[in-house]
């Protein structure tokens, strides 16, 4: 078997791994990176919309401030944040969408002068100070107090991706693509890398480091009909709950998108609403101000899906051949408008629907769209009881999205982490020893080995295909916007069911190389078993937060649910075994997010109390001690000023 | 009624012992709105489980499902079979090395071609992180955009008669890369430094113009602009030579 060694292992060529990488080469360590694509094709490149920052330059992000986007984060994750991650978040965006433009991003910038806009649906004149012309400008987004949403057209991850990897280029970081990290190699608490298999050619290689990053985006694709590219299908957090000791975070927090088009399911950004789009129902009417007088088609992500769909249940959706639907009205703003700054949009539309969204009603419904959980790790990045591995961007758990994440926080929290997080990797790798257990490497690999060797020639007779369906069949069915307690338990059952199919699998090619179907068969165990932490978590969870809403639990309890779900599976034949811990420390108390008109049963510990237990509660679960003191980068009650300078 | 589809598809597997090209038939039933992405899946997953080819975004964004469809270079993921006759040919891009069936290594020469124009801002600037961000003026800022929209899908490559003729030839997408550091303030490279890069039969010289380039690529990039922009550069720095 080839062993490739470098000080710090990449696993993953978006735009978290990328950067992860950046910052480790600046420190001279030697960085390999591997994909499952070619980097620009990861699907960073894929979101549109934009990335939140509070740079405040134009007139529209007049009073914004890092503290007023913190307020925004932690209100939309329905307070399931860490609020102190979502400080780090917040404080850093401007300055990463600045290191951004440094790097070659062409940001839309601010145009001085009167500027037609629509605001809460309704034209309008806004006039751009002219002493901030040329500055990095941005748009509406849902969920936020102010236009925060940094952007080039509707091409943002696009752009961002490139230049970041324009980066990659000139450190001269290598990029190994087409490769499929497939098990960690640890021993003992301590991670040393991965076993990868070539999609090229089917070799088995041993990748050997001082550091491990995961950085492989989300699983959307167990779903089935999601909006993420195919090649989101959870591979990387498969590689943590595979270890048996580090635990996913969150599994049950999954995020439902308002406009998937129909049919296939490709997203359309959250900027056509943030720019002026309207949702419409099969009378052509207007239905959001009747739900959200306040913030209208521009509620955070879980309240505008889970009214489409309450508004649907009430016989007002589209029927169509592909089910039923709500309209997305974009036709007001204009061909200028769509053929530029939403040009993506308008090309899915007339390509993939044959809508011509100029003159017509684009069809749409909530769709699985993003992973809010992931990888548990500390502020660090560090993974809970795995030293020497670290996770970042969709695929972790860091945890500034709680239970709902705001759109534009995810492009943002990719290269904020991959700044912040990237050191911290960096500081590990210069002080630790290079650990070539050659052994223990080899048998990692024979298991693998075992595993297609029993795919390609035991006796099973399931097809990977079929298996693969019915977990997204049932996750889509049971486990989605609207939850019950019935629904759930029927999804936990038939889920267990498709973790056994899974294990007997049958791949009925022998061809040699990158046989697309092993390839399948090699994750399908993964895939079944996150299904069931998903909807075994969402099972659990006796309340409704963000986007879990249980029809029997409406309510959010914090006296109970102010914690984190936290799973890990250490016997591979048995049940995943589940904990809990404290979100973190609060320092904005639980309170109304001012849209969803949710019901609330209050803590009942103060929250002196309940911070007192972070720190040992989640030490207890096995978080590695991070570089400085849990509290250090969240300054207390910043937000009073802010709120009460506003009455 | 719907049609019956026949798809003629290249296959060869280069890790396969004495495995030779040839062309296989499958036969589909045709559903609405049917893409040459969810025929293909259908096909692999009913009828040849190691067929290969690449999809990642499957929405026109990644760049990654470029092949030749009845001999023209294009995105098969937004490709619908309604707009095809019956019988649809699919064959790997011509000119990238071919991993196998339908997939073809375009990142690597992708990767290769950034190396080669330097594909980053050069700049003796250092990021200051206190400091507000260098302005620029939106018309710019939305003119690199334009070019920086490629998604190195390699469809002008493989429709471009000088390429297929000089494997060194940037193509256009690697014009179009030129042109995007061309115009951009930030990018500090002079004359001197761009002429060596693009006066040479791997760059503008080699092209012919006859824009076959322009005609096949799927994100309609202004490459004809973008050509012109060049050529009228390079000639005032061949006359202020
Ligand atoms: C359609 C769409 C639009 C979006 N728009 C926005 C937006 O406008 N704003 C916003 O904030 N967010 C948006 N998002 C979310 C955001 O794009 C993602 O959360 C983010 O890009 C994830 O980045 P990442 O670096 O974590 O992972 P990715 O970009 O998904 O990269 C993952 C990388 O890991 C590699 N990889 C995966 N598994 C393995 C493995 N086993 N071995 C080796 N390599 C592996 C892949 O090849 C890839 O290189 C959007 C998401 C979607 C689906
Ligand atoms: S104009 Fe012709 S020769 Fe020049 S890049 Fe385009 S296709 Fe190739
Ligand atoms: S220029 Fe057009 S055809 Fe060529 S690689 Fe870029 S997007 Fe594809
Ligand atoms: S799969 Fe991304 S462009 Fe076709």
């Amino acid at each position: 078997m080839r062993v490739i060694t470098s000080d710090v292992l990449v696993i993953g060529a978006g735009l978290a791994g990328e950067r992860t990488a950046i910052a480790c080469a600046k420190e001279g360590l030697d960085v390999m990176i591997l994909s499952l694509v070619p980097p620009r094709r990861s699907h960073s490149s894929a979101a549109q919309g934009g990335m939140q920052a509070a740079l405040a330059n134009s007139v529209m992000g007049e009073g914004d401030n890092p503290t007023v986007h913190w307020l925004d984060t932690v209100k939309g994750s329905d307070w399931g944040c860490d609020q102190e991650v979502a400080r780090i978040f917040a404080d850093n965006a401007p300055i990463a969408m600045r290191e951004m433009a440094h790097f070659g991003v062409p940001w839309n910038r601010v145009k001085g002068g009167e500027q037609q806009v629509f605001i809460k649906g309704k034209k309008a004149t806004i006039t751009e100070d002219s002493v901030n012309e040329g500055l990095i400008t941005a748009r509406a987004f849902g969920g936020t107090a102010k236009w925060r949403t940094c952007y080039t057209a509707d091409g943002t991850g696009h752009t961002v991706l490139y230049t970041m990897d324009n980066m990659v280029l000139q450190m001269g970081i290598p990029v190994h693509d087409r490769m499929e990290a497939i098990r960690l190699i640890h021993r003992d608490g301590r991670c040393i890398g991965a076993i990868v298999r070539s999609l090229r050619d089917g070799e088995i290689l041993a990748y050997v480091a001082k550091a491990t990053v995961i950085a492989t985006g989300g699983y959307g694709r167990i779903y089935g009909e999601s909006t993420n590219a195919i090649i989101n299908e959870g591979t990387g957090s498969w590689l943590a709950l595979q270890t048996g000791i580090v635990p996913l975070g969150n599994m049950e927090a999954v995020q439902v998108h308002p406009t998937g088009i129909v049919p296939t399911d490709i997203l359309v950004t959250e900027g056509c609403r943030g720019d002026g789009g309207l949702l419409l129902d099969v009378d052509e009417y207007r239905f959001m101000p009747d739900y959200e007088p306040e913030k209208m088609e521009l509620a955070s992500r879980d309240v505008v899906s889970r009214r489409m769909k309450e508004h649907m249940l009430k016989g007002k959706g589209v029927k169509s051949d592909y089910g039923e639907h709500l309209w997305l009205d974009l036709r007001h703003l204009g061909e200028q408008h769509l053929k530029t700054k939403l040009r993506e949009v308008y090309d899915i539309c007339m390509y993939f629907i044959g809508v011509n969204p100029i003159t017509e009603l684009v069809p749409v419904r909530p769709t699985q769209h993003y992973s809010m959980g992931g990888i548990r790790v500390n502020k660090d990045g560090h993974a809970y009881n795995l030293e020497g591995l670290f996770a970042l961007g969709e695929v972790a758990c860091w945890d500034m999205h709680g239970f709902n994440r705001l759109g534009g926080n995810s492009l943002a929290e990719t290269v904020v982490a991959g700044m912040v997080i990237g050191k911290e990797v960096a500081k590990y790798a210069l002080q630790t020893d290079l650990s070539i257990e050659l052994g223990l490497a080899e048998e990692a690999a024979q298991m693998e080995r075992r595993k297609m060797d029993s795919l390609l020639n035991g006796d099973g007779t399931e097809n990977v295909y079929e298996v693969r369906d019915e977990i997204g069949r049932i996750l889509t069915k049971y486990v989605h916007i609207f939850r019950t307690g019935e629904g759930l338990q029927t999804a936990v059952d038939e889920l267990k069911k498709q973790i056994e199919r899974a294990k007997n699998v049958k791949v009925r090619t022998t061809a040699p190389g990158m046989n697309p179907e092993l390839s399948t068969a090699l994750r399908i165990e993964g895939m079944a078993k996150q299904a069931y932490t998903i909807a075994k978590g969402a099972l659990d969870r006796t309340e409704s937060r963000g986007a879990h809403y249980r029809e029997d639990y409406p309510a959010r309890d914090d006296s109970n649910w102010l914690n984190r779900t936290l799973v890990r599976w250490p016997d591979p034949d048995g049940e995943p075994v589940y904990e809990y811990e404290p979100v973190g420390l609060l320092d904005l108390p639980p309170g109304d997010r001012g849209y969803g008109g949710g019901q609330m049963i209050d803590m009942t510990k103060t929250v002196d109390e309940y911070n007192e237990q972070v720190d040992p509660g989640q030490t207890a679960k096995g978080r590695l001690s991070p570089s400085e003191a849990t509290g250090a980068r969240l300054p207390k009650e910043a937000w009073r000023a802010e709120l009460e300078g506003k009455e | 009624m719907g049609r019956t589809l026949t798809f003629k598809i290249f296959r060869y597997n280069p890790t396969k012992d004495n495995d030779q090209p040839h062309i296989e038939a499958y036969r589909l039933e045709e559903i609405p709105r049917l893409n040459v992405f969810s025929a293909l899946n259908m096909i692999r997953e009913q009828q040849a489980p190691d067929l290969m080819y690449d999809f990642v975004c499957r929405a026109g964004i990644c760049g990654s499902c470029a092949m030749m469809i009845n001999g023209r270079p294009t995105l098969a993921c937004r490709t619908l079979t309604s707009d095809l006759p019956d019988t649809i040919e699919l064959f790997p891009l011509p000119f990238f090395k071919l991993l196998g069936d339908l997939s073809v290594d375009t990142g690597v020469w992708f990767r290769e071609m950034g190396e080669r124009l330097e594909s980053w801002i050069h700049t003796q600037k250092q990021f200051d992180p206190e400091a507000q961000e260098e302005r620029m003026d939106n018309a710019t800022a939305n003119k690199i955009y334009e070019s920086e929209r490629c998604i190195e899908c390699g469809c002008c490559i493989a429709g471009c008669a000088t390429a297929q003729v000089y494997p060194d030839f940037l193509g256009a997408a690697g014009l179009n890369r030129i042109g995007r550091f061309l115009f951009d303030p930030r990018d500090e490279r002079g004359d001197q430094e761009w002429f060596e890069l693009v006066s040479t039969d791997e760059g503008v010289f080699g092209c012919l113009g006859m824009m076959a380039c322009d005609d096949v690529c799927p994100k309609d990039l202004p490459l004809l602009e973008v050509f012109a922009y060049i050529r009228r550069k390079v000639s005032g720095m061949a006359l202020a030579k």
